[in-house]
Formats: C-alpha cells, structure tokens, sequence
C-alpha cells in the first residue's frame, strides 16, 4: 500500500515537472486550466492549512469568545433593564392603587364630616327652635294675662266711675245721695252693659 | 486554443485564464511548496481583513455597538443561528470550525472581486482541502460518536427490505461524491463567473461593442457578488448537513 502510494506520488511528480517546465514555456500564452496544474498544489495546500491554522486560532481563541461575551451581555442588560421595567411598572400601579384608595378614604371622611356637622347644626336648630316656642309661648300667657288684668280692671273702673256719675248726678238734681241704692241701681244698669 | 485563433483574426486577446495563474510573489522560478506567491499574498488579506473585522471591530465590546461591530456580530448571529438550525445543539461545539470556514471562503470570494485581485478559492486545489477537511472531519466524527451506527446512514431502514442493499450502494457513492461536489460547486462558480467577466472584458476592445460589453460586465459583477455569498453560504450549510448526518445518523 505504502510502496505504491510511494510509485503514484513519484509519478506525479514527473508529471508536476514535466507540467512545471510546460508552464515556464507557455506562461504568456497559457491557455490550460491554472487550476489543474498540480505543480502549485503543495504551494496552495500549504499556504492554505498555515491562513486556516491562524484563523481558527484567533478565532476559536479571541474574536468568537469576546462576540460571544458581548452579545451575552447585551441579552443580560436587556433583560435587566426589561426586568427594572416591570419592577417600575409594578410600583406604579402600587402607587396608583394608594392613591385611588387614600382618595375614597378622603371622601368617605369627608362625607362623615358633613354628616356630623350637619347633625350637630341640626342639634342646636332643633334647640334654639324650642327655646324660641317656649319664649314665645310665655310671653304669650304673660301678654294675655295682662290683658286680663287690664280688662277687669276697666270693668271695676267703669263701675266706680257710673256710681260716682250716678251719685253726682243725684246730688246735683237735690236729691238726697243714699249710697246703697246708688250702688244696686248702678249695678242693675252695668248688667246687660258689661258683658 | 480556440480562443487565440480567434484572438489571431481579429486583432482581439483573451486570456481569461491568466488571473487564476499561481506565480511567486518574487521574481521568477518554480514554485515551490513554501514559495511565498500571489495565493499567499490573498490568503494572508484575506485571513488580515476577517481578523480586522471580527477582533479589531469588536475591540470596543460595547454594547450598542459600532457599525463594525454590529457587522462581525451579524456574521456571528447567523452563523451560529444557522449552526444551530441544521446540527441541534451538540453541534455548537463546532461552531467555531464551521465559522472559520464561511468567513474564509465568503471573504476570498468577495475579495477575488476586487480588480486585480487573486480569488483563491476559485482553485480546486483550495476548495478540495477544505471539502475534504471537512468530509474526513465528519466521517471520524460519525464513526467516533456513533460507533457502527453510524453505518445506518446508508441502511434506509424506511425503505422495503428488498430496496435496501441497492439504496445503500447509492447511498454510499453518494456520500464520497460529497467531498467532490463540495469543493467542485464553489471552485466551479467562483471560476466560471470570473473567467466570463474577462471575456466580456475582452470585447471592450472593439468600439462598437464596448458599451453592451462593459454593460455586461457591470451586470455580471452584480451576480458575481450574489454567487460570491450565495455559494459561502452553500458550502457553510451543506457543511452543517454532513455534521448533522454525523451527529445523527438517523434518517
């Protein structure tokens, strides 16, 4: 196996010279295929496996790795700042929820506020109403009191007065005053008037 | 060749095969397997501006990043993404590997585009190292985490039993036609795109013809870019595949 893979490549290489030196002639008007002369083959091959080894080194070693890190890094400060965002959005609605509820808090004590003050007011109207009624019917009794007073008394005066009238009016006619009968006649008169 | 014949009659030269010609970067002779030549030279921009982009973009880690940054995080995201769609999970441990290779091959394809430039990825000599890099990588690791079962790959146990021992014949010319195709379909592409830009470059010599030709050009050059990224990623994917049929033999 060795010894003919031995025999092909010294075939070859004949071939390559022979190849190599038909090249040199016919550079100017070469008009084969470059790509079949296989004279170059060890050149390419060579040149080839050295520029992939350095590529593959760097890289496998330095430019994949720090893209790697890079993209990696991006996703985790992505999702980071994703994350911060929700976090935030979270507080908001937090606070949003605070703010509704201290709101209704705020009404429902200032909707007892009024109704306290509304019932106290309610109080004192109720009470200075009563007051005012009880006043009102005192100096009522007081009023009518009085008014019965000044009757009786205008009834008695009257009475003084038609006796005194009476008497006067006798003397003056020379009659002899006899007060008794003055006095029933007076009377007698004043009932069908004072009543 | 037909093309100088033609070229003879018509005053007109092509030579759209000169730019895939491997030369020593200094003076002339043979070339030699340590020769430094022109391949070096754009084996070494390219492994410069892929080490520019992925470590010198991404030296200031920030996390909103730069515009470069946010190119080699690009590059990265959909390699891993892709990585991870087609192998599953275990297959990340070869991420890595498999990033080496698309950054490789999309930037010498992308590179080769550059006027002048070398497009070392349009010689089979590199595209079969790395197609067969990646086919005996996959079969020791199919054999080394599957044992025997990873011979089930070309047993279609789906299949009616009489079927079976034919579909395994195909399935295993298929499975070393691979490497082949692997490396063919991107030598191939990246080669014929650029050896028709030349031609049509060629006709740019006659006057009457050079306004279609350079129109050609340009309209060549915009699919050149598209191949350029499109077969990148084809063999990136096609690379993840044969991982996944390594890690997982199944059907």
């Amino acid at each position: 196996m060795i010894s003919l893979l031995e025999t092909a490549a010294a075939t070859a290489a004949e071939h390559t010279e022979e190849a190599a030196t038909a090249a040199g002639h016919g550079a100017e008007q070469s008009s084969g295929m470059p790509q079949l002369d296989f004279s170059t083959f060890p050149n390419q091959i060579f040149w080839l496996i050295v520029t992939l080894a350095v590529l593959y080194w760097v890289l496998s070693r330095i430019a994949l790795p720090r893209i790697a890190a890079v993209l990696s890094d991006r996703q985790g400060a992505i999702t980071g700042d994703l994350m911060a965002a929700e976090e935030f959005k979270q507080k908001a609605k937090e606070a949003e929820a605070a703010y509704d509820k201290a709101l209704a808090d705020a009404r429902t004590e200032a909707h007892k506020i009024v109704e306290a003050n509304r019932a106290e007011i309610q109080k004192e109207l109720d009470a200075a109403i009563a007051h005012a009624d009880s006043e009102i019917a005192a100096r009522t009794a007081e009023s009518e009191k009085r008014i019965r007073e000044i009757r009786e008394s205008a009834a008695t005066d009257a009475r003084e007065v038609a006796r005194d009238v009476t008497a006067e009016l006798v003397r003056s006619f020379g009659g002899n005053v006899d007060q008794g009968a003055v006095d029933s006649a007076v009377e007698n008169r004043l009932k069908g008037a004072l009543q | 060749m037909a093309s100088d014949a033609h070229g003879e009659e018509t005053g007109l030269s092509f030579h759209p095969m000169d730019q895939f010609l491997v030369k020593p970067l200094f003076g002339t002779g043979e070339v030699h397997w340590y020769t430094p030549t022109n391949v070096t030279l754009w084996l070494f921009i390219v492994a410069a501006a892929i080490i520019a982009l992925l470590v010198a973009g991404t030296r200031g880690r920030a996390i909103v990043p730069s515009r470069v940054q946010s190119v080699a995080e690009l590059a990265y995201g959909m390699t891993y993404k892709m990585v991870e769609d087609v192998t599953g999970k275990d297959g990340l441990k070869y991420f890595p590997y498999i990033m080496t290779l698309f950054m490789f091959i999309v930037f010498s394809n992308m590179l080769g585009l550059l006027p002048k430039a070398f497009t070392v990825t349009s010689h089979i000599a590199v595209t079969g190292v790395l197609a067969l890099a990646v086919f005996v990588s996959v079969t020791v690791l199919g054999f080394v985490k599957n044992g025997t079962h990873f011979l089930g790959l070309f047993w279609v146990t789906s299949a009616p039993l009489v079927l079976r021992p034919i579909l395994a014949v195909i399935e295993v010319i298929s499975y070393f036609v691979r490497p082949v195709s692997h490396s063919i379909r991107l030598a191939g592409n990246m080669m014929a795109g650029h050896a028709v830009m030349k031609v049509f470059a060629g006709f740019a010599a006659i006057a009457v013809i050079s306004p279609v030709s350079i129109l050609a050009v340009t309209a060549m050059y915009g699919l050149e870019v598209l191949v350029a990224f499109i077969q990148a990623y084809v063999f990136t994917i096609l690379t993840c595949v044969y991982l996944k049929d390594a890690l997982h033999p199944q059907h």
